[in-house]
């Protein structure tokens, strides 16, 4: 099958690659464009750990047509942090030790960056439905959740969002 | 948060621990919240290719033609591979440590013996050409009797599941068809037995479900080796196993890995690192190799089933006088680390918990199902699972509550422990009381004062006579059923090993060996001496518990050792106390 090319911006640059019209994001993401920020956990949907933010809201790459996010703005957990600075989210996941095996982590900070984006001050029910896509099987949900708390109430590292 | 009681074992503690109970941050964490973190398939390559395999659909069945004739002209396909492609195509995981017969094939040949099980490998492009040729592959079946129930297995007539082991058993120093213990007379103790209390247990297989599938990408290096980026949980097993089924010096395999995501015990088996090497050197190309979620949940291998049978004999005060254990271990339809899952559950029995006579059969079983492997305490969890709830069952049946008839039962500094060895380190007792003292469940002023420090040894520590079979071990499987014959004598530690055993059955004409020892002829003891007399009493069942206590301490502990620090929990330091 024809390859066809792709552009949108990726954490704020330009790119492009060529992808097969029925590859999905998450592939061009990771073997097209290098990004091995969002990982292929099932290939179905339902373990979030590809969650991406296109046009600021949160998608799953594995099930997101490559093709369909020409001239969108791709954000991943890649281009989270601000050079050396990291993202209050990533400095509280640290401080709550919210990562064991760490391979969840990336979709749980974009999909806990989604929730505080429209949500900016939820409660701990909120905070629970806004991961409720992303399964950690380490099952270090407490941690998680609680970091998240902590950057929606202002504490991480005393730094408002 | 994390409490640490401080105040249990404090004079066996030199407190200067200063690193446990305090927040350090992990070395990994930036990685991690950065996406950063260098799992197996987050590595570039140029000309990447892809590996899938071809899965028999049959959990028993005899291949009879495999035609790759289609699949090898479909686009993109660099190679196929199947099980003549393999080097060594036989290997069990253990055989590094020279520990059981190779049983299991990278691609299956001729034979397939459980539902998934890899047969041909293609190599493509890219994974959609992959999956694509993999259903151009044309294979015949002749579909054979299958096994899914471990007592079936071990029945006389049942079919043959793996030729290595023709019994349907992993074969313990290619003979024993289980691991025993023994230890005392059961049968005995359960003559003197007030309440017999029998059950059975069956667990289930369960799979890891790691969120990180398992997977590998190899390709070649300079000098002539082959970098590979591996899920593996223990690296240099996952070198030593693909080193030596793809036929290549160790030396020649750099293997990179240790960033798991999510192994449980699931990413010990090598299962695509030897196909993903195999691939780069027949193809000079880097080649990876990932399960998808659907094969990680059908096909990797999942905790093995274990059946397991308890039956106590308890006297009327709640002392537990006898336990007997028969367990089933469920390989499925390879050995991977089950033989080793069945040694770790006969050193555990019989729970943590001083019994003058228990037995134990611990069989490891073939089926037609999906081979296990190693999961979180496997060996250990099942049985413990077992175990417990067979306490409290126990304790219903003597009237007795369930924490006072641990305390009551619990192994303390200085028992004789099942497998002759002096129990040490032991602290049920204390942890029983913390768990009532947490829940707010009403124990004894007694049972509070019970302490792991006192009360053991003594009468408790000797080594019982001890029925055994005829020479001291196990029969092959159609003579399992026989009486004891022989009698060990009361403080024998082991069983004397000779180099050349008598065998039997096809090895029987070897030579007898002659060091086999010799034991008293075996006598069903007419009136047998009374056990131990118990550490405490618990209350009568009648008696209404008393108010928990706010955080009673223990009462304080007798001299103890003389060493200090961390020796009384280190497995290091521990075995050379006393």
């Amino acid at each position: 099958m024809a390859k066809v090319p792709v552009q949108f911006r990726l954490n704020g640059s330009d790119r492009a690659a060529f992808a097969d019209p029925a590859d999905n994001l998450l592939t061009v993401l990771r073997r097209g464009l290098n990004d091995f920020g969002p990982k292929y956990g099932c290939g179905q949907g339902t373990c979030g750990t590809c969650s991406v933010l296109v046009d600021g809201e949160l998608r799953l790459a594995c099930l997101t047509l490559a093709a369909s996010c020409e001239g969108a703005s791709i954000e991943t957990v890649s281009g989270m942090a601000d050079g050396p600075n990291l993202h209050p989210l990533q400095q509280a996941f640290m401080e709550h030790f919210a990562a064991q095996c760490g391979f969840c982590t990336p979709g749980m900070l974009t999909a806990a960056k989604a929730l505080l984006a429209r949500n900016p001050n939820p409660s701990r029910d909120e905070i629970i439905d806004g991961i409720a896509g992303n399964i950690c099987r380490c099952t270090g949900y407490e941690p998680i959740i609680a970091a998240i708390e902590s950057v929606a109430r202002g504490a991480a590292a005393g730094q408002r969002r | 948060m994390m409490e640490f009681r401080k105040d249990l074992f404090s004079n066996e503690r030199d407190d200067d621990l200063n690193v446990v109970g305090k927040g350090v941050q992990r070395q990994d964490a930036p990685g991690h919240v950065t996406g950063r973190s260098p799992f197996f398939d987050d590595h570039a390559f140029e000309g990447l290719l892809h590996l899938k395999v071809v899965r028999s659909p049959h959990p028993h069945a005899r291949i009879r033609r495999i035609d790759i004739s289609a699949a090898e002209r479909a686009p993109g396909v660099k190679r196929i591979l199947r099980g003549a492609d393999v080097p060594v195509n036989r290997n069990t995981l253990l055989s590094l440590i020279n520990f059981g017969k190779d049983d299991e094939p990278t691609l299956a040949v001729d034979k397939v013996r459980y539902i998934g099980e890899p047969i041909v490998a293609i190599i493509a492009e890219s994974e959609a050409q992959a999956l694509a040729a993999r259903a151009l592959v044309r294979l015949e079946y002749e579909p054979l009797p299958a096994v899914f129930d471990v007592e079936e297995a071990l029945k006389p007539g049942a079919p043959v599941i793996n030729d290595i082991y023709p019994g349907n058993y992993f074969e313990y120093h290619e003979k024993y068809d289980h691991q025993k213990l023994r230890f005392g007379d059961v049968e005995r103790g359960f003559a003197m037995a007030d309440h017999i209390v029998e059950d059975r247990y069956q667990m289930s297989p369960i799979e890891h479900a790691p969120t990180e599938t398992n997977g590998s990408i190899a390709a070649p290096e300079q000098n002539d080796r082959f970098v590979v980026h591996s899920c593996a949980q223990g690296l240099f097993f996952s070198l030593g196993t693909a080193a030596k089924i793809v036929n290549l010096d160790s030396n020649r395999l750099h293997f990179i890995g240790g960033t798991v995501g999510g192994g449980f015990g699931g990413k010990v088996d090598s299962l695509t690192e030897p196909l993903s090497i195999l691939g780069a050197m027949m193809t000079g190309r880097p080649v990876r190799y990932v399960l998808d979620r659907e094969e990680e949940m059908l096909y990797g291998s999942p905790r093995g089933a274990e059946r397991i049978y308890i039956k106590d004999g308890i006297a009327r005060d709640g002392r537990i006088l006898a336990r007997q254990i028969r367990s089933y271990f469920d390989a499925g339809a390879y050995t991977r680390l089950s033989s080793y899952a069945a040694i770790k559950c006969t050193a555990h029995l019989p729970g943590p918990y001083t019994i003058p006579n228990v037995a134990s059969d611990i069989y490891v079983a073939y089926t037609n199902r999906c081979p296990s492997t190693a999961m979180r305490g496997f060996g250990i969890t099942a049985v413990d699972f077992a175990l417990e709830v067979h306490m409290d069952k126990g304790a219903e049946a003597c009237g007795l509550d369930p924490m006072e008839f641990r305390i009551l039962n619990a192994y303390r500094d200085g028992d004789m422990k099942a497998h002759r060895r002096v129990a040490k380190n032991t602290a049920l007792i204390e942890c029983v009381q913390v768990a009532a003292e947490k829940a707010r469940w009403p124990i004894s002023d007694e049972a509070r004062r019970q302490s792991s420090l006192t009360g053991g040894g003594g009468a408790r520590a000797e080594i019982p006579a001890t029925p055994i079979d005829e020479n001291g071990r196990i029969n092959r499987p159609e003579t399992r059923g026989g009486r004891p014959t022989q009698t060990l004598p009361a403080g024998t530690m082991r069983i004397p090993l000779t180099k050349q055993p008598i065998m039997e059955g096809s090895t029987e004409n070897r030579p007898k060996a002659p060091a086999v020892p010799q034991y008293e002829p075996y006598r069903p003891a007419a009136a047998a001496p009374p056990p131990p007399a118990p550490a405490y009493t618990p209350p009568p069942p009648s008696a209404p518990p008393p108010a928990p206590a706010p955080a009673a301490a223990p009462s304080a502990s007798p001299a103890p050792a003389s060493q200090h620090g961390a020796h009384r929990f280190s497995s290091v330091f521990g075995t050379r106390r006393r």
